[in-house]
């Protein structure tokens, strides 16, 4: 074998001592060696800006490019992310009485175009989101703050109108991140819309800076080469594609492999299994606060009541009957409807605020055992009785029968169908009725069919919270939040249920700044709205997003952005 | 110069007919069909909507001849059970775009005057893009149609009607056609002479004489309903989602094409096994029917 060059023993060493001190074979190699990243968010992103969007497609779109200060880990902790530190009471970043908190900047950090990112920045960013007449779709975030002074360059100090229980509200989290005030400084108020150059390609400090944006459609990134961290991202460009539906998008990555990430992939259990078997790429999941729900609607949506339909002047007939409400909950069989719809995905669950665990309620397990038998009781009770024989129920000559309604999509419509069939067992008539989701929760006021108009008896669909702190989400659920024609149908307490006592209990929490008594009320706000069954949770449902096979790096996050750690995305060679 | 007696000529027209060997097939499978629908209900008494949770994705087996969907229902059930509806509305839409396009085609043809209008209606119908203006009479008139006839039958309603007043133009413009050509031949003629009223001229001389159109209009309509109720409800916009019909069955199935590919053939066969016997039977009538296509076919050999 004249071609051999050492002999076999001596080869093996060579190698040997290759592998171990030489250069690692896989990962963390440099800035842009591994390529292209290929993602695809089946709802496309139509702009860069979260602050003039409220669309989650758009925030995680922005992510890889604008970044917050602190943001939540996938474990739902908030860590620093642009601040050197995470400010508490006892490193003294937030004073006594809970009306300051300040932030530091870390050391040297730098904007896509080679500018520092100074305090001035962030006080803008504040002034930007909460100028008059700018629409801005995070004003939430930064509602109750009075100012936001610049101590030094790369220091701030958020000062709030009143005490802040939890303060983690301006520049925490994918929706709130620091905008350039050298790029936005002429998109003020009215204007803001208007910039939209850089509404489209916002200079960020992410670990990509926007290269390509075509709205509705794709968006191309470069790695930026002024990331804070010299051999990250490993990938030299990011593609984000939108469009399509959540089959096709999990067929991308999972069979054909035309994409390395899909996200946000409700589909059944078995229609994905099937897809993940031909072993090109793997599903993550995660589970978050998104609970899929039947909301009951507390006011009548007679088409004969005309403008007066679906509003607090018409109790609903039949739903305002507490016992009616239970009967309905107790027909459901919650784990039946978890293992068809989302498998390991989902989770059966009876709270409305699931996680973080400090504030789900413990006191509502009964919900997880159907009663058949117990609800046609409970009816009975109510003086809802089968008289004509014809299975189903009557009371005072009017029959049980509501109409229930949700989005296009195959998962619900398979839960309609066997909830219909739950229901028809102890007496309950349902008409079903899907509308398509992009009108269903499109929030025009000029359509009949919005989830807000909540022209139905009963409807489903899926609610979650952003970060970790459920206040704001709980406050959804107040009187005044009701959908009306007052406020043009806008308002997030969609079944029009009212309790003053809750009401009270809310502003209470507004005012709690130690935790445990936050959670306490938190469960107790919860268990009041579950345990008069105005909203039946049915499903605690998990994250799930397609990964390829040979990315590493992903850390399925449903506190933040799902792209919030794309910087240690990486090929793994496999 | 009076066409020849009933009788004979349906004869005539029945042996033509038959020698059309894709006119009799594609009948006879209509046919099939048909009595599949009507009478399969009857005798595989199994109800398409009762969900059977255990028996999930089941393949085919004696209790399931073509096994259950992702929720344990029979598929064959749902496939007969859609059927009826399909084929009721394929039938039904047929009939008022039948009845609609004829009247149009008849008075434009007959009364002078009303030629033009008509025919510019026609034209603006024509030009309306179909699936948007279905959508919007979805939703403007499901809710009202709803409370007065309950959900089912409104939506059986509405969709009827809206695939009929929105599929009668052609028919109206062949009538009209033809209306205008027989108009002009000279047994008409003898028939003013003899002092025959109007309407006795139409329904004696105008309709008997038209009916070769409007039959083969008529048959391309079932097929273009089934086809446009299908693609109705594909979209989510057709009837209830639990309501089964041959395009919700293929809408559902899409997502479990790969691994439950039975669920989608069965509803899709039977839509293409409908519309292609309905096209082929109205292929054999209008030949049959057909005088010119008869002199110059191979029949005349």
């Amino acid at each position: 074998m004249p071609a051999r060059a050492c002999p076999q023993s001596l080869c093996a060493v060579l190698l040997f001592l290759a592998l171990a001190g030489g250069v690692p074979l896989t990962a963390q190699a440099g800035r842009g060696e591994d390529g292209i990243l290929r993602i695809l968010y089946w709802q496309a992103p139509s702009i860069l800006n979260p602050y003039l969007s409220g669309g989650t497609k758009d925030i995680e779109a922005a992510s890889l490019v604008l970044e917050p200060l602190a943001r939540f880990d996938e474990t739902g902790r908030i860590v620093p992310w642009l601040a050197e530190t995470v400010p508490t009471q006892e490193n003294g970043g937030i004073n006594a009485d809970r009306t300051r908190i300040t932030w530091r900047l870390r050391d040297g950090l730098k904007w896509s175009d080679g500018s520092p990112v100074t305090a001035e920045d962030i006080r803008f960013t504040w002034r930007y989101c909460t100028a008059e007449g700018g629409g801005c779709a995070q004003a939430e975030k930064f509602a109750g703050v009075a100012d936001v002074s610049v101590v030094d360059p790369r220091t701030v100090t958020v000062i709030f109108d009143a005490p802040r229980p939890y303060p983690y509200g301006p520049f925490v989290g994918a929706a709130a991140p620091i905008l350039q005030k050298a790029q936005f400084t002429g998109c003020l108020g009215p204007r803001a819309p208007g910039c939209t150059e850089a509404n489209f390609a916002p200079v960020g400090t992410g670990p990509f800076t926007v290269a390509e944006f075509r709205p509705n459609d794709v968006v191309r990134y470069l790695a930026n080469p002024h990331y804070r961290e010299p051999a990250k991202p490993a990938f030299g460009e990011a593609v984000l594609k939108g469009g399509g539906g959540a089959a096709a998008a999990a067929r991308a990555v999972l069979e054909t492999g035309e994409f390395d990430y899909a996200w946000n992939l409700q589909l059944a259990p078995d229609v994905l299994g099937a897809m993940a078997a031909s072993g090109r790429g793997r599903l993550v999941s995660a589970f978050g606060t998104m609970v899929e729900r039947i909301v009951i609607n507390f006011t009548d949506p007679d088409p004969a009541l005309g403008d007066a339909r679906s509003t607090r002047a018409h109790p609903h007939p039949v739903l305002s009957d507490r016992r009616v409400r239970r009967a309905l909950s107790m027909a459901i069989d919650r784990a039946i409807l978890t293992e068809i719809g989302y498998g390991r995905a989902g989770r059966v669950t009876c709270n409305l605020v699931p996680a973080p665990e400090i504030y789900a309620s413990d006191s509502n397990r009964a919900c997880r055992e159907q009663d058949l038998a117990g609800a046609a009781a409970l009816l009975e009770k109510a003086g809802w009785t089968d008289s004509d024989g014809d299975g189903t129920r009557e009371r005072n000559g009017r029959e049980l029968r509501l109409t229930f309604q949700t989005s296009t999509n195959a998962v619900r419509q398979d839960f309609q169908a066997v909830i219909k069939q739950w229901w028809r067992t102890i007496g309950v008539e349902t008409d079903l009725r899907n509308i398509d989701a992009s009108v269903f929760f499109g929030s025009d006021p000029g359509s009949p069919d919005t989830f807000q108009k909540f022209f139905a008896d009963v409807q489903m669909f899926a609610g979650t919270f952003d970060g970790t702190d459920p206040q704001a989400y709980l406050a959804n659920w107040t009187c005044d939040e009701a959908p009306q024609p007052g406020n043009q149908w806008q308002g997030s307490n969609i079944g029009r249920w009212c309790d003053p006592e809750y009401d009270a209990l809310v502003a209470e929490m507004a005012g709690t700044a130690r935790i445990e008594e936050r959670a306490a009320l938190a469960r107790r706000l919860n268990d009041m709205i579950v345990q008069d069954h105005a909203v039946l949770p049915l499903v605690d449902r998990g994250r799930v997003s397609a990964v390829a096979a040979d990315l590493g790096g992903v850390r399925l996050n449903t506190w933040d952005s799902e792209l919030w750690n794309i910087a240690d995305w990486h090929r793994t060679g496999e | 110069m009076t066409e020849p007696a009933a009788p004979g000529r349906n004869r005539a027209l029945l042996r033509r007919f038959t020698r059309h060997r894709g006119a009799v097939a594609g009948a006879a499978v209509f046919l099939a069909i048909v009595a599949a629908v009507w009478l399969g209900p009857f005798l595989w008494r199994v109800d398409p909507a009762a969900i059977d949770i255990l028996a999930r994705n089941r393949g085919p087996a004696p209790a399931h001849p073509l096994g259950t969907d992702q929720l344990g229902r029979d598929m064959l059930a749902r496939l007969l059970a859609g059927g009826r509806i399909s084929v009721a509305v394929g039938l039904a839409a047929m009939a008022l775009s039948l009845g609609l396009g004829g009247l149009v085609g008849l008075l434009a043809g007959w009364v002078r005057w009303l030629d033009g209008g008509l025919m510019r209606l026609t034209d603006l119908f024509l030009s309306l893009p179909l699936l948007p203006l279905l959508l919007v009479m979805v939703m403007l008139f499901r809710e009202s149609l709803a409370a007065a006839f309950g959900p089912q039958t409104g939506i059986f309603l509405l969709i009827v009607f809206a695939i009929g007043i929105t599929s009668w133009m052609p028919t109206a413009r062949l009538v009209r056609a033809a209306v205008l050509e027989i108009r002009e031949r000279d047994f008409i003629l003898a028939a003013h002479a003899a002092g025959t009223a109007h309407v006795a001229m139409v329904t004696r001389h105008i309709l008997p004489n038209v009916m070769s159109p409007v039959l083969v209009s008529a048959t391309l309509g079932i097929a273009n309903a089934i086809v446009t109720e299908s693609a109705l409800s594909f979209l989510g916009l057709g009837f209830p989602p639990d309501f089964p019909t041959w395009g919700r069955l293929l809408s559902d199935a899409t997502v479990y094409l790969q691994t439950h590919p039975g669920r989608v053939i069965w509803p899709g066969a039977a839509i293409s096994l409908t519309v292609l016997a309905i096209n082929y039977t109205g292929d054999g009538l209008r030949d049959a029917l057909d005088t010119r296509h008869r002199m110059t076919g191979p029949s005349r050999i």
